[in-house]
């Protein structure tokens, strides 16, 4: 039960049950076997469905953040028969935070580029947990001016909590990184999309979030601030977690609702950890879907749209 | 892993003494005790050891703009509860009732030294200046008028960032004001950006650090993530001044620390290159 989560256990108790009973069946067929297999098959079904159904915002925050999820290199994997990884910001250093390339998307020629997470103590350290310094910002930058120029369609593949808060990052101006990349993707001649795979961790997300479709996976999230944080502010301790995820709206159906994403991509049932490959072609054929949209747009039309989606962002009052 | 800690005003704690109560005011940096309306007249600097109390948004008119000149735009836009977040109405009309102010931001059209700009002023006292709808919305609109008007557009920054009870619509105000400021930057109009203290977060990641000339104030704290989350996340012990206004200008960051009895001078002088005409 290495890697589960509370809620998915259950879950994870009837498949081991209805594994030892199709063993059985294999073993010596009979009809009670087979009735035992058919029950379970359909409970599990059911509970599968159930789960995926009921999970709250804090559970789907787990599940976001969950060390089996695919990350973006996997994507890549299962989705690119070609992937050219390109490296640095030509100034400081490279940030394996936030690897980038070209690559081959499906059938389609595009520039990728997201953040990138580790499973194990070793590749954290390289990737630094998706937490990307100003060489992640500035490379990412960097590459999306070479798809323009090449007229290549940029995928954003987003997973992070959070830029960096380190010193380093804070000498060479993290925040300086950031809102450099909002302003210059806005102007960016190519069309763009965005999709949240895991963690939409504020502004350090939106550093590579400024598209012509921005999308979410299922159990993916965005938000201003980590449900951490915000419950530390609000109830003076992180426990408060879980209600600090529904307050702050960040699941996909709910940002759906505020009008901020363009369209959820669905995820396996039980979420894209309990199969990697089925994930890796919904997110293909969203993203292909998204961008033969936009390529049919000439180019100060989709610049225009861009704009006026995010300036429609926001909700007030005017009396 | 914190995304980026949102301070509070709780955590400013030196700033918050310094507010003045009654006639006399301790300067926090010297210990001198200042005359009120010495102080006031002194544009809120010590008038012993030249530190910079922090100043509200319409006092930071009236040091900057030539008389008569402000006219503020956009007043009746009102903060609504887009999350439904619990206590966030009632917290926005205490600091309506606070400050006397609409919002965080104070915007309008205005002249300095004769040279028409449109100004966006934020106001730290109102919900630690941060930015939710309405303050971007704000903002967006006083770049947009300048853009069409083929003005300046100057903003002055204080804030902890982003506004949390509007969530998300807090985040996506950095993209807007961001956006803005291309257009504006198309179009070759100038932007000066004043740093002021505080100017964290969602702020800093966003309008505030893309001025073609950024400006800040003496000893002004100014940082993406709050210094406590740093020290906590790198364990590490902080270079001596991290994140201030001198810190900024030694690594290259900004332009100039500009004291604030030479604000409205040096603003116009640096317009006088950046304007045609
Ligand atoms: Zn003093």
């Amino acid at each position: 039960m290495k890697n589960a989560l509370d809620f998915e256990v259950p879950l994870i108790k009837l498949r081991d049950e209805l594994d030892e009973a199709r063993r059985r069946h294999q073993l010596s067929p009979s009809n009670n076997t087979a009735t035992l297999v058919a029950e379970l098959e359909s409970r599990f079904h059911v509970m599968q469905q159930d789960i995926n159904r009921n999970l709250s915002p804090w559970e789907r925050v787990q599940i976001a953040r969950h060390v089996k999820r695919p990350f973006m290199l996997d994507y890549v994997k299962h989705i690119c028969p070609e992937f050219i990884e390109l490296h640095g910001d030509r100034h400081i250093g490279d940030d394996h935070a936030m690897p980038a390339g070209f690559a081959i998307w499906g059938d389609r020629k595009v520039l990728v580029v997201g953040h990138q997470k580790g499973r194990d103590t070793k590749e954290n350290l390289l990737r630094n947990f998706g937490s990307a310094h100003p060489e992640g910002y500035r490379k990412a930058m960097r590459l999306m001016r070479l798809a323009e120029k090449f007229g290549l369609p940029i995928v954003s593949l987003i997973d992070t909590p959070g830029a960096y808060p380190g010193v380093g990052a804070e000498e060479r101006n993290i925040a300086e990184a950031i809102a450099f990349n909002l302003r210059e993707m806005m102007t960016l001649r190519t069309p763009v999309v965005a999709v949240v795979i895991g963690e939409g961790g504020s502004g350090g997300a939106l550093g590579i979030g400024i598209a012509d479709r921005v999308l979410l996976l299922e159990n993916a999230y965005y938000s201003v601030i980590s449900p951490e944080g915000c419950a530390a502010i609000l109830w003076k301790h992180r426990q408060h977690a879980p209600e600090a995820a529904a307050a702050l709206k960040l699941s996909a159906q709910d940002l759906s609702q505020l009008g901020i994403i363009d369209g959820i991509i669905p995820e396996p049932a039980g979420g894209a950890h309990h199969s990697p490959s089925e994930a890796a072609i919904y997110l293909k054929e969203g993203v292909l879907k998204a961008i033969a949209e936009l390529e049919k747009l000439p180019i100060p039309t989709l610049l225009d749209q861009r704009y006026q989606k995010f300036r429609a962002y926001g909700q007030f009052t005017n009396s | 892993m914190p995304i980026f800690k949102k301070r509070t005003v709780d955590d400013l704690g030196e700033k918050k003494r310094d507010m003045p109560e009654g006639l006399w005011t301790k300067c926090p940096s010297c210990g001198e005790s200042l005359y009120e309306q010495a102080l006031v007249k002194n544009l809120r600097v010590c008038t012993h050891c030249g530190y910079h109390f922090t100043m509200s948004a319409p006092e930071r008119v009236a040091s900057l703009c030539d008389d008569g000149t402000f006219v503020e735009m956009d007043a009746t836009l009102n903060s609504v509860n887009p999350l439904g977040f619990k206590g966030y109405v009632e917290k926005v009309a205490a600091n309506q009732e606070k400050t006397g102010l609409g919002e965080a931001v104070l915007t309008g059209r205005g002249a300095i030294e004769s040279i028409p700009v449109l100004l966006a002023i934020m106001d730290f006292r109102f919900l630690g200046g941060s930015m939710g709808s309405v303050v971007g919305e704000k903002i967006t609109r006083a770049i947009e008028a300048a853009t069409a008007e083929g003005k300046a557009v100057i903003v002055f920054s204080s804030s902890g960032g982003a506004r949390m009870h509007e969530g998300i619509l807090s985040l996506m105000q950095m993209g807007k004001t961001s956006g803005a400021l291309a257009r504006h930057s198309e179009a070759r109009l100038p932007f000066i950006s004043v740093l002021t203290h505080p100017t964290t977060g969602g702020v800093t990641a966003s309008f505030a650090t893309l001025g073609d000339v950024i400006l800040a104030e003496p000893g002004c704290m100014i940082g993406f993530a709050g210094a406590r989350v740093v020290k906590e996340t790198t364990h590490a012990d902080l270079p001596k001044g991290f994140q201030t206004a001198e810190f900024m200008l030694q690594h290259g960051l900004l332009d100039r620390i500009v004291v604030r009895k030479d604000m409205r001078t040096t603003l116009a002088a640096l317009l006088r290159y950046m304007t045609r005409g």
